[in-house]
């Protein structure tokens, strides 16, 4: 699926994660800032790849801040962001929860 | 009706977009915590909440305490996702708010077994209670009380009642004396729970514990609450006293004698304990337990 | 080598340094020879200066060591006034040795180490861009970390030198009669600058306040000071320490409390004149309050509380529920203050408090102390030193001191964000789990399995679960997931000692 418009989900909250997604062209393209990188920048970046290779998108922009979100909050924001951009709120695809 | 073994002296709010409170939620000992997709999210963010409750309620360890989730109304466009989710989370109760009759329930079911088919939880699975937050909920309380099956219980909400009553909130709380008193009554007639409403001003601890006990003696099973910190004041009002347990461990060692003997008549110092009597002292030893005032066994070690 | 806590010990640093591996928290009884410093005897005619510049190039020399003491945290000027002076002069090759780096002290200290100022550091802690320049490599020489009561020690012992100690003080007559509990920069006990005072060559004293002579109470007295100097400000007082006191409301903290609380009543020590030590923080502050309404509950007063003070301490003093506040330092206005007019709040040196090499410190003595931590271990060992990302941000303090207490009490969150504190090993062990008898969590406690008489009183308390500490490792994990072993170059950039002076472990160089 084609990312539709540029989307945000979750807050600079403390445990939170903010996640934005935008249209690329070069498969999905991270930008990481999350004072625990080192030692779970990759399992926070392997969980929104994920939920968007679920929603089939292959082609995105993804701008992670994270404020130290535990997996299960970086999920639940990459799901809210992914759907805002695939402009399928009212409609979302159940089998990917 | 099944018979309500469940103590729910606390049912504790959680906002439904906020992960910090929403991982943390399952450690205070709360007997319900009750996640919020209605008023503590803002429009915006009625989706995101939740998917953050959904992925919550399926990692996270809440212990023994009973998950409820408030939904946004029915007169709202998130109402049927917010079903769906949650049924598929497999959350025990569906808190509807601001219901007024039992038609409105008998929707909310209907949606939640269509829920419960499409993503194939057990049909019946999902509990339901209704927030009774207006004059015409009250009036119809025991309609809505024993509209379905599902019922777990019915809560009062004060701050929407007493605006559709033209008043407003008072220390004393005789405003909601006949609300109360209803709503108890509904519940108690359709075998059914009943929470009191919430009391917000953390600075106030006397009147607290005053709404607390006025309530614990008319006989809700306990009360909706905005703060973790109100969950160990509720329960010392509702802890039961020394003489209570002794008393209910009377009870029981005399149903215990009648049982060992055979016999259909329990009977205590030559008195026959009636039904009610054995009920009382049930509860009094689950809430014994619960407040730590008994051991395994059902011995009193007290403070 | 590896020490008996399992941490491997770069051979050639350890015999260049003459240092020996950690072993035991038992210090034994060993006979120790202290030193004693060189004075220039004077019968003060000039002291007075105005001239702090004066008092820095008279007395300080290249390769010398100079220290400072931390009781103005984050408020203090004096460090930056010398430090800005020394830099201008060029010095070279100085060793800092202060009782501890507060923040405001970073930035002039890493441009100190980058212009070769200053090449070798001892210190309690340090954090911030600090600890952040020194876990990149920035100083050529490894940092050495040690507790208070390390600290007084090696001073003692002549492992520290101290040339030319800059002791900034809130009054002083012009002989060098100094205490930290009058003037506007009051800050109560000068517990750790008292060994600076007694035991360096130099003693410069800085003050904004000059006093009629001659000035009482003294703490530090006019034979040991060289120069008083006489600055426009030695500090900003609400830097200083915290404002009023105020309780957490964080409802996690206030549980964490309260178990804390029911671990200490139903402790063994938990009877008339027993003793304790609390820390700082809201948390720690909230184990006060709870403690006051147990002692008051069950009748029980205690003999003393010790080591960095706040006001609900005080308060406890003056409601007669503790007989004696022994004092090192105060936390805030409302401690510092009380110190004049409280005479059961006695100061207490930093050797007093906490040196093992002594005839006997206050923490010999201690029943109960509460301590917090970055990471704890399933081996109950504490790191209050490194991030788990590697990075020195912390302090031994008192910590490895205060744990030598009959009870000494972890208390954290089993998380905080998405790191665990409770993890399978520490990043960098400051206190041994030898030393270390409960964990306690929101979640429940753990209990040093070497207590079994802990064990016995604490496994059946009402609504306070029992774990091992691994179990309590498992739930951390379970929550944040595995993280990803962090990478270090072969370089060591600061040893911690344990506070006998043996080293219980190294920090290495960080690869980002």
């Amino acid at each position: 699926m084609e990312i539709k418009k540029t989307a945000i989900a979750g807050t600079l909250e403390s445990s939170d994660v903010q996640i934005m997604l935008s249209q690329g062209t070069d498969g999905i393209q991270f930008d990481l800032e999350s004072d625990v990188e080192k030692q779970y920048g990759k399992a926070i970046k392997a969980t929104v790849a994920d939920v968007l290779k679920a929603y089939g998108v292959e082609n995105a922009n993804v701008k992670i801040v994270d404020k130290g979100a535990l997996d299960m909050v970086i999920k639940a924001r990459a799901i809210a962001a992914t759907q805002r951009a695939l402009d399928i709120v009212d409609e979302p695809m159940w089998e990917v929860l | 009706m099944a018979t309500e073994e469940r103590l729910r002296r606390t049912m504790m709010f959680v906002p439904g977009n906020n992960p910090a409170m929403v991982k943390d939620a399952g450690i205070f000992g709360a007997d319900s915590i009750m996640f919020d997709l209605e008023d503590a999210v803002s429009l915006p963010e009625k989706d995101a909440a939740r998917y953050l409750v959904y992925e919550a309620l399926q990692t996270v360890d809440y212990g023994d305490a009973e998950l409820v989730v408030r939904i946004n109304g029915l007169d709202t466009p998130f109402y049927q996702n917010d079903i769906r989710a949650m049924v598929k989370a497999g959350i025990d109760v569906i808190r509807l708010p601001k219901v007024e009759t039992a038609e409105m329930m008998t929707e909310l079911v209907n949606l939640v077994e269509e829920a419960e088919k499409e993503f194939g939880r057990e049909v019946g699975s999902t509990r339901v209670m209704a927030a009774i937050e207006s004059a015409l909920g009250v009036v119809n309380a025991y309609g809505i009380a024993s509209s379905t099956d599902r019922m777990m219980g019915i809560a009062l909400s004060a701050e929407d009642y007493t605006t559709d009553m033209k008043t407003h909130r008072y220390p004393d709380g005789a405003e909601l004396q006949y609300a109360r008193n209803a709503i108890l009554h509904a519940a108690r007639a359709a075998g059914v729970s009943a929470f009191d409403t919430v009391f917000t001003n953390m600075d106030d601890p006397d009147g607290f514990y005053r709404e607390t006990e006025y309530i614990h003696q008319l006989g809700f099973d306990g009360k909706s609450l905005v703060n973790p910190r109100q969950i160990e004041m509720v329960n010392s009002v509702f802890e039961p006293t020394e003489k209570e347990i002794v008393n209910a461990q009377n009870v029981i060692a005399a149903i215990e004698e009648a049982r060992a003997k055979g016999s259909g008549v329990i009977s205590m110092n030559g008195q026959m304990v009636d039904r009610p009597v054995v009920l009382r002292a049930e509860r009094v030893m689950r809430l014994a337990k619960a407040s730590h005032l008994v051991d395994e066994e059902g011995n009193y070690i007290g403070k | 080598m590896e020490n008996s806590v399992k941490r491997e010990l770069p051979d050639e640093l350890m015999n260049k340094l003459d240092y020996k591996p950690f072993e035991t928290v038992d210090f034994g009884n060993p006979e120790i020879q202290r030193v004693a410093p060189k004075v220039r005897a004077t019968t003060g005619k000039n002291k007075l200066v105005d001239s702090l510049e004066k008092a820095v190039t008279d007395n300080v020399k290249d390769g010398m060591t100079i220290s400072f003491h931390h009781h103005f945290r984050e408020g203090d000027y004096v460090f930056n006034m010398v430090m800005r002076i020394i830099i201008d002069h060029g010095y070279k090759d100085l060793t800092l040795a202060p009782s501890s780096l507060t923040n405001t002290m970073n930035d002039i200290t890493i441009e100190a180490i980058e212009k070769g100022v200053v090449t070798n550091i001892t210190s309690s802690g340090m954090r911030g861009t600090l600890g952040d320049a020194v876990s990149h490599g920035a100083l050529e020489n490894p940092v050495i970390f040690r507790s208070h009561g390390g600290r007084a020690r090696a001073i003692e012992e002549g492992n520290i030198k101290i040339d030319v100690a800059f002791l900034g003080v809130p009054n002083s007559d012009e002989m060098g009669n100094a205490n930290g509990m009058d003037g506007e920069t009051a800050f109560g006990s000068l517990g750790y600058a008292l060994m600076d005072a007694k035991y360096a060559d130099k003693v410069v004293l800085i003050t904004d306040n000059i006093v009629d002579y001659p000035n009482t109470p003294a703490s530090i007295e006019q034979t040991q000071v060289d120069y008083v100097v006489k600055v426009d400000k030695v500090g900003d007082p609400d830097k200083i320490g915290s404002g009023a006191t105020r309780f957490t409301k964080d409802p996690k903290e206030l549980k964490i409390a309260q178990t804390v609380n029911n671990v200490i009543v139903h402790s063994p020590y938990f009877k008339d004149g027993f003793s304790f030590q609390t820390g700082s923080g809201g948390a720690a502050l909230a184990v006060t309050r709870f403690l006051r309404q147990s002692m008051i509950d069950n009748g029980i007063t205690a003999s003393f509380a010790l080591g960095g003070i706040t006001k609900p301490t005080i308060d406890l003093l003056e409601e007669g529920l503790v007989k004696k506040v022994m004092d090192v330092q105060d936390f805030d206005k409302g401690a510092a203050q009380s110190m004049k007019s409280n005479r059961d709040q006695q100061e207490i040196s930093a050797t007093w408090y906490a040196d093992p090499a002594n005839k006997g410190a206050m923490v010999d003595k201690l029943d109960v102390v509460i301590l917090s931590a970055l990471e704890i271990d399933t081996d109950y060992n504490v790191n209050v030193m490194s991030g788990s990302d590697g990075v020195i941000r912390g302090a031994v303090g008192g910590h490895q001191d205060a744990a030598t207490a009959k009870l000494t009490i972890i208390s954290v969150p089993l998380v905080r964000g998405r790191i665990a504190t409770v993890v399978p090993e520490v990043t960098t062990n400051v206190t041994p789990g030898d030393s270390v008898d409960v964990l306690v969590t929101e979640v429940g406690i753990a209990i040093n399995p070497k207590r079994q008489d802990l064990i016995d009183a604490l496994q059946d308390m009402p609504g306070v679960p029992v774990y091992t500490i691994e179990e309590l490792q498992q739930m951390a994990e379970a929550k944040v997931g595995k993280p990803e072993p962090l990478e270090y170059t072969d370089r060591t950039v600061a040893m911690v000692e344990y506070r006998d002076g043996t080293i219980i472990d190294t920090i290495k160089e960080i690869k980002d």
